[in-house]
C-alpha cells in the first residue's frame, strides 16, 4: 500500500488486483464509478420495495396489511433510502465515470479519498437498515426528522441521525473531489467555458453540497444534543424553537434538490444535442441559468415553512424567490427545446427518456410555481399534490435523467449495444405507469388528502386504487431495466467508440469499452 | 513545493496505487458511530464499541498519513494544486458548520426568546417571561449570569492571535529554510494552543461550579457550550497538527520545497483564529 510511483513510470495499467480485494481497495475512478452506480440500483430496489408496501397499504381504505408505526417507518426510510442511498450514488456514479473521461484527467483529483466516499455509504445503509429492528424501530418522523417528534422517538433515530453523519462526511469529500477535479484536471486547453455542461453542472451540484451538506449535520447534531445532553435548541421551555429545526434543515433542504436535478439537467444537455445533431443551443445561457440557480436555490428554503406561522412580509419573500427560479429553470428548458429545433432527430432509448424528462419534469415544474404562491400552499402542504409535485421532479426528472445517462453511456462503459427494442418497451411502461401513480395524486391532494398516513376516507379509494396499480406495475417494470442492464454487461453487439453518430466530447475518442486507465497523458483541447 | 515541469509537460499526473486505507477507517466510522447509539441508549456494550473504532481510527489515520507524507517527492505542481484547492473547500465546508451554529444563536437570541416575552399567545402558556439575554428559557428556573469576556476568554484572544503570528513567523523560517527558528516558532504556536486549551477547561469549570451554567441550561448554555466546545476540538485537531509539523521539523522533513503539509496546518490554524475571534465577539462581547 505504502508503495507509490516514481515520477514518469508509467501507470501500473494492467496490474490489477481481483476478485474482493479489486473493489475494496481501488483508486480507479471507473471501478468506483461503477459501484456507486451498483450500490445506487440496489438501493433503488430496496427503497422501492418501501414505496410498494406503502402502496399496498394504501390500495383500500382501512388498515390492511400494517399498522400505522410501521407506515411511518417505511415512508420515512423510503425518502431517506431514495435521496441518499439510490439517487445521490447513481448521479455520483456518473459523475465518477464520466468527468475524468470529459475532461481528458487522468482520474479524479484525489483517488483514495474517493474510494472512501464510496464507502461510507454501506456502513450508513447497513445503520438505516438495522434501525427496523432495534425497540421502536426506525424513524417513524418523516425524513425531515421535525421535533418534537423526532425528540421523542427511540434508537433508531440516534441510528438515522448517525448513518446522516456518515453519508454527509462521503458528500462532502465526494463534492470536494468532484470541484477540485474539475477545477484542475482539465486537459489543457479546456477552458471553462469550453467544457462539456455535465462538467459545468457538477461543479454547480459540488458547490451547493459543500455548502449544505455540513448545515445538514448542524441540524441533526443538535437534534441529538436535544435528545440526549438535554439542550433546549428546538423546546420552547429552554427559549428553543422546533422551527428553528426546519429552518437549518430546509436551508440544507431545499438546495439538496437541486444537488439531485442539476446533474440530471447536465445529463438532458448532452444527450439532446447528440440525438438532435446539433451542439447545445445557448450553451453560456445554460451556464449562468445553472448559477442563478444555485445562487437562488439557497434563498427560498422557507417555501417548505409557510404554514408554520412566519411573518408575512418573510411568506411574500420566500414566494417571490421561489418564483423566480421559475425564470433560469424555463430557460434551460427552452434551450433543450431549441436544440432540437430543425435538428435530424432520431430517438433511440436515451433520447426517449430525455425527451419525456422534458415533458414530466415541466409539470413536476409548474406545480412547484403554483405551491410557490403561499395563500395557495396553506391549502397544499402536506397533502398528496405535494407529493405529487415532488414525484414529478424527483422520479420523473431525476430518476428519467438517470435513466437516460444509463443507456446513453452503457455503451461506452461495457463495450455493447443495450437491447434498443427493450429499452423502448422500459421507456414506455415507465412513463405510463409513472403517471398513472402519479398525476392522480395532484387530484387526491387537491380534494384533501393528506400525506404520510395509512388510512383514507372512502372518497379517495378509487384514485388510490388507479396510483396503487400504478406504482407496482412501475416498480415492476424496472426489474426489465436491470434484465437490460445485465444482457448489456453481458454481452449484445459490439459497440464502436463513437457509439452515437453525433456525440461529441472526449469520452469518445477512448474505445469502447473504456479502459481502466484513460488520458494518462492530457489529450490537447483546441 | 515539488515542481517537477519534466513531469508536467509528460502530463503525468500522481494517481495513487490501489489502497485499503479508505475501506478501513469506513469501517472503524461505524464502529464509532453505532457504539456511539448504543452508548447513547444504555447499550452496555456501547462504550467498547465506540472505543474500539476510535482507536483503530486514530491507528488508521497515523497509517495513512504516514504513507501520503511519503509521496511528496510523486506531486508535480498540479497535484499540489489539486491539494491546496482541496484544503481550501475543506474549510469552506467547517466554514459552513459554524455558520449553521451561528446561524442558530442568531435565532434562539434574535426571534425565539423575543417571540416567547411578547404577549400574546405566549403570555398565556409563560406569563411573566421578560426575554432578554442570556436567558435559561420561560420554562426553566434560575436566572443567568452572563459569561464574562473580560479574563480567560481576553486572553484566550490574545493568545491565539499570537499564536497565528507565531505560526506565520514559522512559516516564512521554512521558506528561508532556518530550522531553529521554525522549531521555535512552531514550538511557541503549539505551546499558546496548548494553554488556550487549559485556559478553556479552566473557564468551563469556573462556568459549572461557579456560575452552574450546564448545557441543560435553555437557550444560553446550549449555544454557548456547543459553539465554543466546537471550537475547543478544531482547537485540539489543530494543535495536534502543528504537533506533528513541529516533530516533522525536528526530523528535518520540512524544507523550503518540500512543506505543503505545513501550508496546510497553517491555513488550518488560522481558520481557527478566526472563528474564534468571530465566537469572542458575538459569544462574549456582544
Amino acid at each position: 500500500m505504502a508503495t507509490v510511483l516514481a515520477p514518469n513510470q508509467p501507470l501500473p495499467a494492467h496490474e490489477q488486483k481481483k476478485g474482493l480485494a479489486r473493489w475494496i481497495s481501488s483508486t480507479n475512478h471507473k471501478e468506483i464509478g461503477t459501484l456507486y452506480l451498483v450500490t445506487g440500483l440496489a438501493m433503488f430496489f430496496v427503497g422501492g420495495a418501501m414505496a410498494l408496501l406503502i402502496r399496498l397499504e394504501l390500495f383500500q381504505p382501512g388498515l390492511q396489511f400494517m399498522q400505522p408505526e410501521f407506515f411511518n417507518q417505511l415512508a420515512a426510510l423510503h425518502a431517506l433510502v431514495m435521496i441518499f442511498g439510490a439517487v445521490t450514488p447513481a448521479l455520483i456514479g456518473f459523475s465518477n465515470w464520466m468527468l475524468p473521461l470529459m475532461l481528458g484527467a487522468p482520474d479524479m483529483a484525489f483517488p483514495r479519498l474517493n474510494n472512501m466516499s464510496f464507502w461510507l455509504i454501506p456502513p450508513a445503509a447497513l445503520l438505516l437498515m438495522a434501525s427496523f429492528f432495534v425497540p421502536g424501530g426506525a424513524v417513524a418522523a418523516g425524513w425531515t426528522l421535525y421535533p418534537p417528534l423526532s425528540i421523542q422517538m427511540g434508537p433508531g433515530l440516534d441510528m438515522a441521525i448517525f448513518a446522516v453523519h456518515l453519508l454527509g462526511i462521503s458528500s462532502i469529500a465526494g463534492a470536494i473531489n468532484i470541484i477540485v477535479t474539475i477545477l484542475n484536471m482539465r486537459a489543457p486547453g479546456m477552458t471553462l467555458m469550453k467544457m462539456p455542461m455535465f462538467a459545468w453542472v457538477w461543479l454547480v451540484t459540488a458547490y451547493l453540497l459543500i455548502m449544505i451538506m455540513p448545515v445538514l449535520a448542524v441540524a441533526v447534531t443538535l437534534l441529538l444534543f436535544d435528545r440526549h445532553f438535554g439542550t433546549h435548541f428546538f423546546n420552547a421551555a429552554g427559549g428553543g424553537d422546533p422551527v428553528l429545526f426546519q429552518h437549518i434543515f430546509w436551508f440544507f433542504g431545499h438546495p439538496e434538490v437541486y444537488v439531485l436535478i442539476l446533474p440530471v439537467f447536465g445529463m438532458i444537455s448532452t444527450i439532446i444535442p447528440t440525438f438532435a445533431r446539433k451542439p447545445l443551443f445557448g450553451y453560456r445561457g445554460m451556464v449562468s441559468a445553472t448559477l442563478v440557480i444555485a445562487f437562488l436555490s439557497m434563498a427560498v428554503w422557507a417555501h417548505h415553512m409557510f404554514t408554520v406561522g412566519m411573518p408575512a412580509g418573510a411568506q411574500v419573500f420566500f414566494m417571490y424567490s421561489t418564483m423566480l427560479i421559475a425564470v433560469p429553470t424555463g430557460m434551460k428548458v427552452f434551450t433543450w427545446l431549441a436544440t432540437m429545433w430543425r435538428g435530424s432527430l432520431t430517438f433511440e432509448t436515451p433520447m426517449l427518456f430525455a425527451v419525456g424528462f422534458i415533458f414530466v419534469f415541466v409539470a413536476g415544474g409548474v406545480t412547484g410555481v403554483i405551491l410557490a404562491v403561499a395563500a395557495v400552499d396553506v391549502q397544499l402542504q402536506d397533502t398528496y399534490f405535494v407529493v405529487a409535485h415532488f414525484h414529478y421532479t424527483m422520479v420523473a426528472g431525476t430518476l428519467f435523467g438517470i435513466f437516460a445517462a444509463t443507456y446513453y453511456w452503457l455503451p461506452k462503459m461495457t463495450g455493447h449495444m443495450y437491447d434498443e427494442k427493450l429499452g423502448q418497451w422500459h421507456f414506455w411502461l415507465t412513463m405510463i405507469f409513472f403517471n398513472m401513480t402519479f398525476f392522480i395524486q395532484h387530484f387526491l391532494g387537491m380534494a384533501g388528502m393528506p400525506r404520510r398516513i395509512p388510512d383514507y376516507p372512502l372518497q379517495f379509494a378509487e384514485f388510490n386504487m388507479i396510483s396503487s396499480i400504478g406504482a407496482f406495475g412501475f416498480g415492476f417494470s424496472q426489474l426489465l431495466f436491470v434484465y437490460i442492464v445485465v444482457k448489456c454487461i453481458r454481452g449484445g453487439p459490439k459497440a464502436t467508440g463513437q457509439v452515437w453518430d453525433g456525440a461529441q466530447g472526449l469520452e469518445w475518442t477512448v474505445p469502447s469499452p473504456a479502459p481502466l486507465h484513460t488520458f494518462e497523458t492530457p489529450p490537447r483541447v483546441a | 513545493m515539488t515542481t517537477l515541469s519534466n513531469d508536467l509537460e509528460a502530463g503525468r499526473y500522481f494517481v495513487p496505487v490501489p489502497s485499503r486505507w479508505p475501506i478501513r477507517s469506513a469501517v472503524a466510522l461505524l464502529f464509532l458511530v453505532a457504539g456511539a447509539a448504543l452508548w447513547l441508549n444504555r447499550g452496555g456494550s456501547g462504550p467498547y464499541v465506540l472505543g474500539i473504532g476510535l482507536a483503530a481510527l486514530v491507528l488508521i489515520l497515523f497509517g495513512w498519513f504516514s504513507d501520503v507524507s511519503g509521496e511528496g517527492a510523486q506531486y508535480n505542481s498540479q497535484v499540489d494544486r489539486s491539494i491546496r484547492w482541496g484544503m481550501a473547500w475543506l474549510i469552506v465546508s467547517e466554514v459552513m458548520v459554524f455558520a449553521g451554529l451561528f446561524g442558530a444563536l442568531f435565532y434562539l437570541r434574535e426571534i425565539s426568546v423575543p417571540d416567547l416575552a411578547a404577549g400574546g399567545r405566549s403570555a398565556d402558556l409563560w406569563p411573566g417571561f421578560a426575554g432578554g439575554w442570556p436567558v435559561t428559557g420561560p420554562g426553566l428556573p434560575g436566572d443567568l449570569k452572563a459569561m464574562q469576556a473580560k479574563g480567560a476568554p481576553t486572553i484566550n484572544t490574545i493568545m491565539l492571535l499570537c499564536s497565528g503570528a507565531a505560526i506565520t513567523w514559522a512559516h516564512h523560517a521554512a521558506e528561508r529554510g532556518r530550522r531553529a527558528q521554525l522549531v521555535l516558532a512552531l514550538f511557541v504556536t503549539l505551546a499558546l494552543g496548548t494553554a488556550f486549551l487549559y485556559n478553556q477547561s479552566q473557564e468551563y469549570r469556573h462556568a459549572i461550579t461557579a456560575l452552574h451554567l450546564t448545557l441543560s441550561q435553555g437557550a444560553y448554555g446550549g449555544t454557548f457550550y456547543v459553539l465554543t466546545g466546537l471550537h475547543g476540538v478544531h482547537v485540539a485537531v489543530g494543535a495536534t497538527m502543528v504537533a506533528v509539523m513541529l516533530i516533522r521539523a525536528l526530523m528535518g522533513r520540512i524544507t523550503p520545497h518540500g512543506h505543503l503539509g505545513f501550508d496546510m496546518v497553517t491555513w488550518y490554524w488560522h481558520f481557527v483564529g478566526i472563528v474564534w475571534l468571530l465566537l469572542f465577539v458575538i459569544v462574549y462581547v456582544i
